[in-house]
Parts: structure tokens; sequence; C-alpha cells
């Protein structure tokens, strides 16, 4: 368990943590999540020591760590530019941590070995970091981390630099070798897909706060506010509410939506609008549509719906909110 | 024709060669940027060497005969020349006049103490230069500029002013209680003074470049600052400092303005080659000066050489297949 507790950090004027309070339970995959300049990664560095805080503290496993600098905190950090040694082959590499601790050479081999066949990089132990490709770089980072057995493994944006393909299997290896490791892991992203993807626990940051901390279904059906709600997946605006445009049924006719909708508590109501474009996308079909009262939005459906709904352009339409992910506590203020 | 030059110019590029890496060979210049010379009636003239040129595949036809004529009549004549026409007063009497007066007593003692003292500058100056180089790159302090400043003053400064400032403060009546006069620490010390900006202006960009997210992964795993100096921080800086010091140790070997009045020009003490070979001229012994000016023209090259091999060994094993 890692507990986080009251963290604040400021640089000049700009408040990066703002009395931030977290508990991370042992063996989780959690995920930071937020927009850039959110914290995420300042809360990273420092549970991992490399920042210092302001005022309050971090304790890894019981132990109050706040003091204690990143070599003695038991950790592993894995960065977005993978910080490889580039003097050193991938076998030297993977062994840093254990080298220098003076572990016996044949038990560090054997480790090494080991790590690189977890990572799939058997055969790369005499190359040098220049000579491996972006994915195979972090993988050899996560290697690195892993040989010296930390209590925590700590990844800041750790797909960021890779192109998109690489970076979704990536992703889906590193959850993977978290279920064969079980090491806790903290992930910091800013792509709510990834946190989607990998984490059993996101925890929402926004300007220095952490708005909503939760496992990926509860976020996405149950957002704490407007911020979390938005940052988590796209959102349309319907009658003053935020609804996902997958969660918005379209109907013909008007006294069947208004009859549907009464069923739904905390519903915007019956809204009419006219149908702008239709753009199908695959499986879905976006409608774009614009309210009586000016404002925009989408609505999702799926490709059977709106083959019935038979729809134009230019034709008015009754949309109400089927209201699955819905704000819990709705603050204007947060709003994005 | 264009569709011909347009086919050379998106031929060897789609993704097959980039793919590991983003394009950063900057090939793919917009379409709607015509290389000049397209419509040039000979293609392989001029105007397709300018073409070349753009791609970033060097300089063609008529332009590298060119150029490398210029760079080796300019470099036979500034460098190759001279040389050769001291090497050739050097053997003036053959082998054995050569040999002979490389090995007077004399000349082997000031190239001993050449080498000996500059070597001295050399190490202090690995060790110190990399520390100021350090200082001005890593710690913010009043005044940093200034000091940044201050480093190329030695090497601005005619080295005679040099020698007067260190006669005046550490020669005889020294102000400060130092009296360096005619020794070599004298020597030492004129000569660090000189040599000061090599290592420190060859170490600070390779520093200011260095990644500090790769000493925040060392510390992660355990090493301690010291360790990922020496471990990380210390092998990416080696050839950068080798190459400062090298420069330096040539430098010093062949100083002659620093050294003169602070030196005392003692020989077998503190009488430096340089000052040997100016003595030999004065009393008219050219065959000297110039074999002793050979002899320190070979460690001079050798140094160099030994740098050039060194560093590009580290820097290939780098960057080896990036």
């Amino acid at each position: 368990m890692i507990t986080v507790t009251s963290a604040r950090k400021d640089y000049g004027s700009f408040t990066a943590l703002d009395d931030v309070s977290l508990d991370i339970p042992s063996g989780s995959l959690t995920a930071l999540l937020g927009p850039s300049g959110s914290g995420k990664s300042t809360l990273l560095r420092a549970i991992a020591g490399l920042e210092e805080l302001d005022s309050g503290t971090v304790t890894i496993e019981g132990r109050d760590v706040t003091d204690e600098p990143p070599q003695r905190r038991g950790i592993g950090f894995v960065f977005q530019h993978y910080a490889a040694f580039k003097h050193m082959t991938v076998r030297d590499n993977v062994a840093f941590g254990l080298t220098i601790r003076k572990r016996p050479k044949a038990e560090t081999a054997k480790k090494v070995d080991e790590l690189l066949e977890i990572v799939g990089l058997d055969g790369f132990q005499h190359r040098y970091p220049a000579q491996l490709s972006g994915g195979q770089r972090q993988r050899m980072a996560l290697a690195r981390a892993l040989a010296v057995d930390p209590q925590v493994l700590l990844l800041d944006e750790p797909f960021g630099a890779l192109d998109a393909k690489v970076r979704t299997d990536l992703r889906q290896w590193l959850r993977r070798l978290h279920d064969e490791v079980h090491v806790t892991t903290v992930l910091v992203t800013h792509d709510q897909e990834e946190a989607l993807d990998v984490a059993d626990r996101i925890a929402v940051l926004n300007k220095g706060r952490i708005e909503q901390v939760g496992d990926p279904v509860t976020l996405y059906e149950r957002p704490a506010n407007d911020f979390v709600m938005g940052f988590l997946g796209s959102v349309a605006h319907l009658g003053g509410q935020l609804v996902r445009p997958h969660d918005i049924a379209l109907e013909r006719d008007r006294a069947t939506a208004l009859a549907l909708d009464a069923k739904v508590p905390d519903s915007p109501g019956v809204i009419d609008a006219v149908v702008e474009r239709v753009v199908p996308l695959g499986f879905e079909v976006r409608v774009d549509l614009r309210a009586d009262s000016g404002e925009r939005f989408a609505a999702q459906i799926t490709r059977r719906d709106a083959a019935e709904l038979q729809l134009r352009e230019g034709e008015t339409i009754h949309a109400r909110a089927v209201g699955r992910s819905s704000v819990v506590d709705h603050d204007p203020a947060l709003a994005i | 024709m264009t569709s011909d030059t347009d086919q050379q110019r998106r031929g060897p590029h789609p993704e097959t060669d980039a793919a590991p890496l983003p394009p950063r060979s900057g090939a793919t210049a917009p379409d709607g940027i015509r290389p000049r010379g397209d419509d040039a009636p000979h293609g392989a003239g001029s105007g397709g060497a300018a073409r070349r040129t753009r791609h970033g595949k060097g300089l063609r036809g008529l332009r590298r005969p060119l150029g490398i004529g210029i760079v080796t009549l300019w470099l036979s004549v500034i460098v190759l020349l001279p040389l050769a026409a001291l090497t050739v007063a050097a053997f003036d009497e053959g082998l054995a006049g050569f040999w002979e007066a490389v090995t007077a007593p004399a000349a082997l003692a000031s190239l001993w103490v050449t080498v000996l003292v500059s070597a001295v500058v050399a190490l202090i100056n690995a060790v110190l230069g990399t520390l100021v180089a350090w200082v001005l790159v890593r710690d913010e302090f009043r005044g940093k500029r200034f000091v940044n400043a201050v480093i190329d003053l030695p090497f601005a400064l005619p080295t005679i002013v040099a020698s007067i400032v260190l006669l005046s403060l550490y020669g005889p009546n020294s102000p400060i209680g130092v009296e360096l006069n005619a020794t070599r620490w004298g020597l030492v010390v004129a000569l660090l003074f000189v040599t000061l900006p090599f290592v420190v202006r060859s170490v600070q960009p390779v520093l200011i470049e260095a990644d500090r997210e790769v000493e925040e992964a060392a510390a992660s795993l355990g090493a301690t600052t010291w360790t990922t100096f020496r471990r990380i921080v210390l092998p990416t800086l080696a050839p950068a400092i080798l190459s400062g010091t090298g420069l330096a140790f040539a430098r010093a070997i062949g100083e002659y303005g620093s050294v003169v009045l602070i030196g005392g020009n003692i020989p077998r003490e503190t009488q430096v080659a340089s000052q040997y070979i100016q003595q030999q001229i004065e009393i008219d012994r050219p065959l000297n000066a110039a074999a002793v000016s050979v002899a320190l023209l070979a460690i001079a090259f050798v140094t160099l050489l030994l740098l050039r091999v060194v560093s590009s060994r580290s820097q290939r094993r780098e960057e080896r297949d990036a």
C-alpha cells in the first residue's frame, strides 16, 4: 500500500499538488490520469522521491519514506523517454541495480536473463540501446526497474513517446506482465483510453487536486463531476446536462419519447433537435444535432437504430438521455 | 523529366527505411517546392548538383572537385608546407644529425620538462575543468554569467600579458607571498592560466545536453550520487573531457609567451622546449631548433591522433546503427 497524505507542492505561483491524499492498494495497477499540468507526474515523482514535497507525507508498505531519498524507497521508475544508459549494453542496463549492490555475478546474470525473457528481449543482451526500437528500449527500462525487486513500480507516461500501434500492444503487454509479477504499479497517463485499458484503479487529477478515485467502470458510468465525465470519454450537452453520446436515444415520435423519458430519473427531458449530419463510423453512426436552443450536440447510435430511424438531414427528431453515465454531483464550475 | 526527378525524390523514402524512427532525415520536401535545376538541359551538371545537395546526398559534379581543391590548397599553404619545410630543416644533416640534435642533453631535458609540466597541467585541467563546467551548468548562483564569460579571458588575452601579470603576482616580492618565479610550479600556473577554457568549453555543451532522467533512473535503482557520477555521467562526458584535455595538453607543450617570463629559462629545470628552440635560434643553431620542433610536432600529433581514436570509438559505441 502506498499512502500519500496531504501532499502539497508549489513551483513559484503554480500549485502542482494541492493537498492531495491518495491510497494505492498493494498489488494494484493504478493509473494517475489527468491533463498536462494536473500534477499527476509531480505526484508520481513525489512517491519516487525524485520530487520533494513542500508538505505532506508518503508511506510505502507502512514505512514513512517522506524524508528518504529515491535510493532507499524500494521503487522502480520508468521514464517516458526510456532514460537508457546509452554506453551500456542491454544486459548491463538491466543489471545496473544489482551490480551496484554488489550481488554475486552468477545471481545477477541469472536474474537478468530471466527478466530479459519476461520482457521479450532474449537474445538482445549484447546490443546497445541505440540498436533497439522505442518499444524495445522501454521494455528494457522495465526490466531494469524490475531487476531490483521494487516494492512499487512507477511509470511516468511510459508509452507516451511510442507510436499508436506499439503503444496499444505495449500497454496490453504491461497488463499481462502485471498479472504475472503482481508488483504494486502506478502509471501516469493523460490518455483516458490507456487508463481504462490497463488500470484496475484510476485516480483522476485536475489542477493539482484529485477529482475522483475508483475502478474504470465506476469512473466512466458514475463520474463525480463534469470534469471526470468529460475527461473519461466524449460528452454531449443535452438540456444543460452532460450525457455520453451513446447514452442518447433518438425517437421519431414525441409522445413515445416523453413516455420513455418519464422512467428515467433526473433526466434533462426530451429535446427537439434538427439533424445536421449523419456520419457512419463503422459499427456506430454519429448524428450531429442542433437543439431548438441553438446548442449543438452529437448522439451515437447503432447502425441498426439508424437504419430504423431513416434519418434525413434537416428533419427534426426527439432526443432523450438514456441516463446511464451521469454526473453524481453536478458542479457547473468544473464543466469543460 | 519532371516525373523522373519526382520519382527519384520520392523513390527511396517510403516507410521501409524510415519505419523504426520518425523520418527525421527530412527527405520529404513539400510537393510545391521543386528543386532548382529540374529543367536544366544537363541533369548531371550544376543543376543536378544543387538538387542533390538539397537532399543531403553530398555535392557532386563540378562543385566537389572545386571545394576539395580549395581546401587542399589552403591546408597545404597554411599547414602542410610549413611543416614540411620544418621537417626538411630538421633532417638537413640526415637522420644522424636529427637524432644528435634531439638527444642533446639540454634538448632532451627541455622536452622532458615540457611534457612533464604539460601532463600535470592537462590532468589538473581534466579534473577542475570538468568541475567548473559542472558548476556552470548545474548550479545557479549570482554572477554565473560573469564567471562564464571570464572563462574565455585567458584565451583572448595575449599570452605575454598573462606572463607579466603572473610574474608580478607570483614573481619576486610577490604581493601575496607566493614566489613561483623560475620554478616548475610557476610553469604549471602559467600554463593552467592559458589552458583554462579547453576542458570547460568542451564539457559544457555535453553536460547541457545530458539527459537528467538518466541520472534519476540511476538514483531510483539505488545508485548514490557518486556512483551515478562515476558510472553514468562520467562515461557520457569522457569523450569531451578527453578531447578538452588533449587540446589543453597540445596547447601547453607549444606554449611560449606565458612561460617566458615566469619560467626563468633555467636549463634542465624550467627551460621548456619552446624556450630551448628560441635559444638555439639566437645562437644560430637552426638545425637544433628545427629538430626539437619536429619532436614537439610529433608529440602533439600523436596526442591528437590518440584522442581521435578514443573518442570515435566511444562515439561509435553509443550511436551504432542509430
